[in-house]
């Protein structure tokens, strides 16, 4: 495979603040490669980069052999965006909508028609196409700002947290969809806070945070890079309780790191059956109740956690 | 070229299914229009607009002068527009007027044409001792009454300028010992001196001035400014909604972006105006003129006016500040323009800075149009519409430019 993305020292200042510091990473054809970090990690900004709507304070990326600093027009002919907020005209049908940024990319006649109607087809929404997008649901509308990325057939598809803020049932499509669009051939770099996301779609994952690339490889690889280690999440009644918590039992026999996030606390473990008895014991001694129990196996939560000692936030 | 129209024509559509913009854009100057046209008695059925304008004369000069004041409001010139009534009784006239029954009262007093014109041996009676028409109004009616005032006070210009020749003369012949002259009878051949409403074209056949063809252009191109300042705003609101960054995104060059939404209120502009003069002509009957004038003043008056927009857009920073000084400028622009008063009519040190907004100018070349005018007698107004949108367009792009509002890096 040839990479369809090649990232250089991609760097992004605005004045004093380092947004995004000198990142690099490639993504191989036909791979779907996520970013995950909380937010304010740099994501936004490196696919605004990317896709050629910032310039860059210094390196450079290529996207299909092309620079995005110096041969902008060839690179947007190459990619599709899903922007993280809803991109679309109200007042227009998803039809019209789809028709407009078809034409955008140079679609016209009868190509443009097909494609309008597959797409429509492929988001589900051929039934309501000409309703106007303001009259939709949050999660319909999601499928209308994904349908738009995708009209010209880009080789490389940036998805910029397209889950945010929507139902499950909604979340599911998209991710099948996803899917679906690699199984087709389309290169995606994906970028999420979910871990789960990440986890599910991924060949590969880049971890950011504070505009760092701070990890990078397979899943496998990124918790390897934690060892045998084990996570038990515990969630207790409020926020307050979880600092509580967390902080009684840091020290423990077999405790690695615990880390309070609202009313969750994520503890890592080397056995996480032996350090258990332990930190339950603490909690009735406290008094604290908890409410849910969860052993994990080694996932990216944990590589997060103990790369930059705090958990993924929303 | 056709990214840009495609954008342009998709701004159109959008703002055509905003009702509130419609109701603002169309039905807003519609209806002011039918207001003020049945406020000023259009459609009442007389050709000017204004007809049997109630007066009531007392003449108490009896003499050449009030005679030919008389007759001037008597002539078959203005028999369409005045319905004079002699009275002798000032106060009994005053309260007609105070009841409403008439629009206005002209009292000429005793004396006047001794006060004005010279005597038998040439001599002027001094101006101090002039005596002084006197035009009582009703506040209810300050149209009619104002064309009452407008007759008086050309009647009187004609008179003074008779008598300043007949003093020039009477100098010269005194100068050369020749005898003396009298001034020559102002009377009711003199109308032909009056601006009155009535305007004589090119080819000398006289088109009847219809009061709705200055005021349907004037509301038309108010609302214009709100327009071009609602198409403006769009772009700043698809900068916050997401759709220009993804716009510029795609392999669409900046300039096809700028060029398309200056397109986009252009042509809404185009509409809102096409739509208002079809409405016009149809439901008012209202002549507009020659219609290759008319096309080619809309296209320079949106020009203008989308140039506008667009510099206020790329003046400020939010939508919210062009929506409030767009409202600003088109009531600024309304007043400046003549879309309430004539700027004739305004104090002189305005009139030079009326010819900043697009209505001044439009509003001239509608006005010369409906009067009969053509093409190439409307050339002035529509070159300086056409140099004033050049100009602001090109503002704006050094300021959308300076302001990276085409570009993400902001």
């Amino acid at each position: 495979m040839h990479p369809i993305l090649e990232v250089k020292d991609l760097a992004k200042n605005y004045g004093d603040f380092v947004a995004v510091k000198g990142i690099s990473f490639t993504i191989e054809d036909g791979e779907i490669f996520s970013l995950l970090g909380p937010n304010g990690a740099g994501k936004t900004t490196s696919i605004s980069m990317l896709s050629t709507l910032y310039s860059p304070t210094s390196g450079d990326a290529h996207i299909g052999g092309h620079s995005i600093t110096k041969d902008a027009m060839s690179v947007r002919q190459m990619i599709g965006v899903v922007p993280q907020e809803l991109a679309l005209y109200d007042d227009l049908s998803a039809r019209e909508n789809l028709r407009f940024w078809g034409q955008m990319y140079d679609l016209s006649g009868k190509t443009l028609q097909t494609r309008v109607d597959e797409v429509l087809e492929q988001i589900g929404l051929t039934e309501k196409a000409n309703e106007r997008v303001k009259t939709y649901s949050g999660g319909m509308k999601r499928r209308v700002n994904i349908g738009v990325g995708l009209l010209h057939k880009p080789r490389l598809l940036f998805m910029d947290e397209p889950t945010v803020g929507i139902d499950p049932q909604s979340r599911r499509a998209i991710l099948d969809t996803v899917k679906e669009l690699n199984r087709q051939g389309m290169s995606v770099l994906y970028t999420t806070h979910y871990m789960e996301e990440a986890a599910e779609l991924s060949n590969r994952v880049g971890i950011m945070d504070h505009g760092e690339l701070i990890a990078l490889g397979t899943q496998k690889e990124l918790t390897r890079q934690v060892g045998q280690t084990e996570t038990i999440l515990l969630r207790l009644d409020d926020a307050q309780a979880a600092e509580l918590l967390a902080g009684a039992i840091r020290g423990l026999p077999g405790v690695q790191q615990a880390e309070a996030n609202e009313q969750q606390v994520a503890v890592i473990t080397v056995r996480a059956e032996e350090a258990l008895p332990i930190i339950i014991a603490k909690a009735s001694e406290i008094p604290l109740k908890l409410r849910a129990i969860e052993i994990h196996e080694p996932n990216l939560e944990a590589v997060f956690l103990q790369l930059t000692g705090r958990a993924l936030r929303d | 070229m056709k990214k840009i129209l495609l954008i342009g024509l998709k701004d159109l559509t959008i703002i055509f299914r905003d009702r509130v913009a419609l109701l603002l854009m169309l039905l807003a100057p519609f209806l002011l229009t039918l207001g003020m046209g049945l406020a000023t008695g259009r459609f009442s059925g007389g050709a000017s607009g204004i007809s049997d304008i109630p007066v009531i004369i007392v003449n108490q000069d009896k003499a050449q002068l009030g005679n030919a004041l008389v007759d001037v409001f008597n002539s078959p010139a203005l028999a369409d527009l005045v319905k004079p009534t002699a009275s002798d009784d000032p106060s009994a006239a005053r309260r007609l007027i105070d009841e409403d029954q008439a629009a206005a009262l002209v009292i000429i007093p005793s004396g006047f044409t001794d006060s004005v014109l010279p005597t038998s041996q040439g001599n002027i009676a001094p101006k101090t001792d002039a005596v002084k028409i006197e035009i009582y109004t009703n506040p209810t009616r300050p149209t009619s009454a104002g064309i009452i005032q407008t007759i008086v006070e050309e009647f009187l210009s004609s008179v003074e300028k008779v008598n300043v020749s007949t003093e020039v003369i009477n100098t010269q012949l005194a100068i050369h010992n020749l005898p003396q002259m009298t001034a020559p009878p102002v009377g009711i051949n003199d109308t032909d001196n009056f601006t009155t409403i009535k305007y004589v074209n090119s080819g000398n056949a006289e088109v009847p001035f219809d009061i709705l063809a200055y005021l349907a252009p004037g509301m038309a191109l108010m609302f214009l400014m709100y327009t071009v300042s609602y198409g403006g705003r769009s772009l700043l609101q698809e900068r916050s909604q997401g759709t220009l960054p993804r716009l510029l995104i795609s392999p669409t060059s900046n300039a096809q972006v700028l060029g398309g939404k200056i397109l986009g209120v252009f042509l809404t502009g185009c509409a809102q105006m096409g739509i208002l003069i079809a409405a016009s002509s149809l439901l008012f009957q209202l002549k507009w003129g020659d219609p290759l004038g008319v096309v080619a003043l809309v296209l320079a008056a949106a020009f203008a006016a989308s140039g506008w927009g667009m510099l206020l857009t790329a003046a400020v920073r939010t939508q919210g500040q062009v929506s409030s000084l767009g409202s600003a400028l088109m009531l600024i622009f309304g007043v400046l323009g003549g879309s309430f008063i004539n700027v004739n009519d305004m104090p002189l040190f305005v009139q030079p800075v009326s010819k900043i907004t697009p209505n001044a100018w439009a509003l001239d070349g509608f006005a010369i149009l409906a009067q009969g005018g053509a093409l190439p007698e409307i050339a002035t107004p529509l070159t300086a519409l056409f140099v004033m949108g050049v100009v602001l367009f090109g503002v704006a792009a050094v300021l959308f430019n300076r302001k990276g509002i085409l570009s993400g890096n902001q």
